[in-house]
């Protein structure tokens, strides 16, 4: 067993867990946060995707016991109470999504791809850096329209755009 | 997952030191060990985490030398301004690997170590006359490439950095797997004082390999059309669902002509 310490969504979290445990396991079933969700456990499809210390992640390859120590920011962590994060508000607004289950892992994608793009982003880097997320839905069209959407919100310094995600 | 002891090192000794339990193997990003785990393909009964290790961590430039640690993510080289500065090649190469959130874990160390036969890296350090440092030797990448996810490395010997002397020109194509992003084929080019090495990922089958054939023909003119008429023997490629060995020795020119393109800018 490990023990496990994390700052998770900004809060101190502490846990005992099996080794073998995944961040995701422990997100969703030691922390109840449901929104990171699994879709193929095989480092495809990015639907776990979250951020440990400011990075995006498949939490589904990553050890609870490796991420021990790390700040780690889940779907759940962006709004700010009632207020959508603006990538979360750009989604919503384009129709970046339909059945939802690839959509907190195309978010936090997009949180971090906006991050490490502030000059901005075009089509075909939002495309390529889409690679890790798979979506069975949409087509993506509406999921790259919500992306450079917010993109420009954030670059604007509309939302809560200008908060660290 | 099956049930393992996880241990963090905070040192390379303390790392060698639990290394030496029967059965353990070295963690870094993870990104091949922990799914190679699920599906047991691997199954140690320890693993050891090096990437807490502070001395595993970092990039030094100094004029044409270039030192990456063990420990630096795919991410960092992609993004390394002192990396671009003397070998934008090795960037572009590391900006391909997998995905962005791959890229954020993975590591040079981890995927030199594993060898994969489809792996990048390992075709840029054959090309580039690599040296692998370890914990306890110095190997030349030429000696380091065994085959199929073999190398030189001793049991419990960890890879604390590799470094190469930035050649003239370099240069790397591949053609990935539409689904794993693996190379299919790749090639690197080096130039140095007009040798050049040529090194061939994603084909072989027995891993990377340098094509003769390739070779033969840049040293004469470092251009795409050098390449023009050029044929691989499809002889010891791979063949499988995704290609088949002739379509690898196609592509391992097309690639070629592509690297030496990048390289000549
Ligand atoms: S569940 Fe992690 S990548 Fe699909
Ligand atoms: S909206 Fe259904 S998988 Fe993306």
């Amino acid at each position: 067993m490990s023990d496990v310490s994390l700052v998770v969504n900004g809060k101190a979290v502490r846990g005992t867990v099996e080794d073998r445990t995944l961040l995701v396991q422990f997100l969703r079933e030691n922390l109840g946060l449901t929104g990171t969700h699994v879709g193929c456990d095989t480092s495809q499809c990015g639907a776990c995707v979250v951020h440990v210390d400011g990075k995006a992640v498949k939490s589904c390859t990553m050890l609870a016991a490796q991420a021990s120590g790390s700040t780690v920011v889940t779907i759940e962590g962006l709004a700010e109470g009632s207020e959508l994060h603006p990538v979360q508000a750009a989604f919503r607004d384009n129709h970046g999504l339909q059945c939802g289950f690839c959509t907190p892992g195309m978010i936090m994608a997009a949180v971090d791809m906006i991050g490490r793009h502030p000059a901005g982003l075009d089509e075909p880097t939002v495309r390529a850096e889409l690679e890790g997320n798979i979506c069975r839905c949409t087509g993506y069209h509406n999921i790259v329209k919500a992306i450079l959407a917010a993109s420009q919100t954030m670059a604007a310094g509309g939302g809560a755009a200008s908060r660290a995600a | 997952m099956y049930s393992v002891s996880y241990q963090r090192a905070g040192t390379i000794a303390e790392a060698a030191k639990l290394l030496e339990a029967g059965d353990a193997a070295a963690l870094s990003g993870g990104m091949t060990l922990i799914p190679a785990m699920k599906t047991r393909l691997s199954a140690p009964s320890t693993i050891v985490d090096l990437r807490h290790i502070p001395a595993l961590k970092g990039i030094r430039a100094t004029g044409r030398r270039v030192t990456i640690a063990a420990a630096t993510t795919h991410a960092e080289v992609a993004a390394s301004a002192e990396v671009k500065g003397v070998c934008p090649a090795l960037c572009h190469l590391a900006a391909h690997i997998g995905d962005p959130h791959v890229r954020h874990m993975g590591t040079i160390g981890g995927s030199v170590a594993n060898n994969d036969p489809a792996a990048d890296y390992p075709a840029a350090l054959l090309a580039m006359e690599a040296t692998i440092v370890t914990n306890k030797r110095d190997i030349a990448a030429d000696q380091f490439f065994k085959g199929l996810f073999e190398t030189a490395l001793e049991e419990g010997e960890i890879i604390t950095a590799v470094t190469f002397e930035a050649p003239d020109q370099a240069g790397y194509a591949k053609f990935p797997n539409p689904a794993s992003r693996y190379a299919m084929t790749g090639v690197f080019v080096a130039r140095r004082s007009g040798q050049v090495r040529a090194a061939v990922t994603g084909a072989g089958d027995d891993g990377v390999f340098r094509s003769a054939e390739v070779e033969t023909a840049l040293s004469r003119s470092f251009d795409p059309a050098a390449l023009q008429g050029v044929s691989v023997p499809a002889g010891n490629l791979m063949g499988d669902i995704h290609a088949s060995p002739e379509y690898r020795a196609n592509l391992i020119v097309v690639m070629a002509k592509r690297a030496v393109a990048q390289a000549n800018g």
